[in-house]
C-alpha cells in the first residue's frame, strides 16, 4: 500500500545572515523501493530547491550522505523508506560543522583526526618506487582490506556518546584506523609509537564501550573487536 | 613516509583506565560474594551468626577479632574511593556534557548508551549510601549478626537506605561486568556480537537475580528487627551454645 509520507527536515543556511536554525515539513508519496536518497531529490526537484544535502556514490561506499534519520545516524543512500515510519524526522549530524540544511563538513573532522593519529605508514626507510613491493599474506591482506573499508561517514563518531560529550575524543573511526596501521607490516611504528597517538582520555581510554558506533556501522565493521584490541595493546603498551 | 611521531606520552592514562577496571572488577565480584554472606540469614540465624564470626576469625582463634572485618572494610572502602575518583573522570564536567549526552541518548534510543546514564546515577548514589553503611561496619565491626545487624535495619531505620543501595548496587555491578568483559574483549571468541547479547542476557539475569536475593535477605531482617525491637541492642547467642549454657 502506498504511503504519505511526512518529512520533517532541519533547515539552516549558515551563510545567510536570513537564516535561522528551523524544521521544515514535506509530504510525498512513497513508491516502490524508495531510499532516503530518492525521497531527498525528489523533494528538492519539487518542494525545496535550496535544500542542501551531499551524496556522491548513491551505493553506501563514499558515505557522503549520513544524516541522522529519526535520531540514529545512517547513510541516506542505503536507507529504504519502507523500513521507516510514516513521519520521518531528518537532521545533519552533530559533532561535524554545518554547511547548511543536511549538509556537513565531515571530511574536515576526518582531516583533522587523520592529521593527529598520523594515519600513513611510517617507515624508517626511503621508500624505492621501482622496486617490487614484498609480497603480504593473503589472510592478512584480507584483514586490512576489511579494516580499511571505513568510509568515514561519521555514523560513529555521531552514535559516540563520548564524542558528543567530549569534542577532542577520537571515535571508533580513529581507534579502528589505528588498528589497520598496527595490523600493516609496512608500517614501522611500534606499540609505543601508538600509545603516543592514542593513549589517553581522547584516544582509545576515553572509549566507555557504549557500543553506538558498532550498532549503527553501515559497513558493519568490527569496531567493538578493535576497539577492545587496541584498548589490551595500549594499556600494556603504556604501563 | 618517514618516522613523524616524537612525543613521549603520561603512562598514567593506561594505569588510570587498568585500575578502574580492576577495582570494578573487584568490587562488583565481591559484591556478589558478598550478598551470598548476608543472604545466609535466609538459612536462619545460626547461619548467618557462624559466618559473621568466621570473618572475625572465631573458628581459627576461639576468640572473635572484629578488628578483622575493620581492616578488610578498610581495604574495600579503599577501593571504592579509587575507583569513584577514576570514574569521575568519565562523568560529564558541566552542563553542557550533561545536556549533550541526555539529547544524544534521548535521540538514539540505544540500549548500551542509556544503561551507561544508568551506571552514572546509580554511581553517584553509592558515593553516599555506601559511605553511610562502610562507615558503621568500619567503625562497630562487633555487630554484625542476626539481632544486631536486623536492629541497625528495623530499629535504628537502615531500611531504606539498604533498600536503596541493594538496586544501586546490583544494576551498577551486574552493567559494569559486562562492559568490562566488552572493553576488554573478554570471551571473544568467534562471534563478538553473539557473546554481547548473550552477556547482556547474562547480565539481565545476575542483577534480578540478586535483587531477589537482596529484596528476600533485607524482608528476613526486617522481620527479625520488628521481632527483636523490645530487646534492641541484645546479641545473637547460637542454639547450641544455648543449649550448653
Amino acid at each position: 500500500m502506498k504511503r504519505t509520507l511526512n518529512f520533517n527536515i532541519f533547515r539552516y543556511n549558515p551563510q545567510d545572515p536570513a537564516s535561522h536554525p528551523h524544521m521544515e515539513a514535506y509530504t510525498l508519496q512513497e513508491t516502490a523501493g524508495m531510499t532516503l536518497f530518492i525521497a531527498l531529490n525528489q523533494i528538492r526537484e519539487l518542494q525545496a530547491p535550496s535544500l542542501a544535502f551531499d551524496f556522491v556514490c548513491r551505493a553506501g561506499v563514499c558515505g557522503s550522505c549520513s544524516m541522522l534519520i529519526n535520531g540514529r545516524p545512517r547513510l541516506a543512500c542505503r536507507t529504504l523508506t519502507e523500513s521507516l515510519p510514516d513521519t520521518i524526522t531528518l537532521l545533519p549530524l552533530p559533532t561535524f560543522e554545518l554547511i547548511a540544511d543536511l549538509s556537513v563538513n565531515s571530511g574536515k573532522w576526518m582531516r583533522a583526526m587523520s592529521e593527529r593519529l598520523e594515519t600513513w605508514v611510517h617507515s624508517v626507510e626511503e621508500t624505492d618506487l621501482d622496486r617490487i613491493e614484498l609480497p603480504m599474506d593473503p589472510d592478512l591482506a584480507e584483514h586490512i582490506y576489511e579494516l580499511d573499508r571505513c568510509i568515514e561517514c561519521g555514523c560513529c563518531v555521531t552514535a559516540c556518546g563520548t564524542a558528543q560529550m567530549r569534542e577532542d575524543f577520537i571515535g571508533a573511526v580513529g581507534i579502528n584506523k589505528i588498528a589497520r596501521f598496527k595490523a600493516d607490516p609496512r608500517d614501522q611504528r611500534n606499540d609505543q609509537d601508538y600509545y603516543a597517538v592514542v593513549g589517553d582520555d581522547d584516544g582509545v581510554f576515553g572509549c566507555m564501550s557504549l557500543l553506538g558506533c558498532q550498532d549503527v556501522c553501515p559497513k558493519e565493521l568490527s569496531l567493538q573487536t578493535q576497539i577492545a584490541y587496541i584498548r589490551r595493546k595500549m594499556a600494556f603498551a603504556g604501563l | 613516509m618517514k618516522m613523524m611521531i616524537t612525543k613521549h606520552p603520561s603512562a598514567w592514562p593506561a594505569r588510570f583506565d587498568l585500575m578502574q577496571s580492576a577495582t570494578g572488577l573487584f568490587l562488583a565480584l565481591f559484591m556478589w560474594l558478598h550478598m551470598f554472606f548476608v543472604s545466609s540469614i535466609l538459612l536462619g540465624k545460626d547461619a548467618m551468626w557462624t559466618v559473621a564470626r568466621f570473618f572475625e576469625g572465631y573458628f581459627f582463634f576461639g576468640t572473635n577479632f572484629p578488628l578483622l572485618v575493620s581492616g578488610f572494610v578498610a581495604l574495600i572502602f579503599s577501593l571504592i574511593i579509587i575507583h569513584s575518583a577514576l570514574a569521575l573522570r568519565k562523568f560529564p564536567a558541566n552542563w553542557k556534557q550533561y545536556s549533550r549526552f541526555w539529547q544524544h541518548m534521548r535521540s538514539m534510543r540505544h540500549a548500551d548508551t542509556t544503561l551507561w546514564l544508568v551506571q552514572v546515577v546509580t554511581g553517584f548514589i553509592m558515593f553516599f549510601l555506601a559511605s553511610v553503611h562502610l562507615y558503621v561496619m568500619l567503625s562497630r565491626p562487633e555487630l554484625i549478626g542476626p539481632y544486631a545487624s536486623a536492629d541497625r535495619v528495623w530499629s535504628l531505620r537502615m531500611w531504606p537506605l539498604y533498600l536503596l543501595l541493594l538496586f544501586a548496587v546490583e544494576l551498577h555491578g551486574a552493567v559494569g561486568l559486562y562492559r568490562l568483559a566488552i572493553k576488554w574483549g573478554w570471551f571473544d571468541r568467534g562471534d563478538p556480537q553473539s557473546t554481547r547479547r548473550r552477556l547482556k542476557t547474562a547480565k539481565w539475569i545476575m542483577s534480578i537475580f540478586f535483587l531477589v536475593l537482596g529484596l528476600a535477605t533485607l524482608a528476613a531482617y526486617i522481620k527479625i528487627g520488628i521481632d527483636h525491637s523490645a530487646n534492641v541492642g541484645e546479641l545473637y547467642t547460637p542454639s547450641w551454645m544455648e543449649v550448653q549454657q
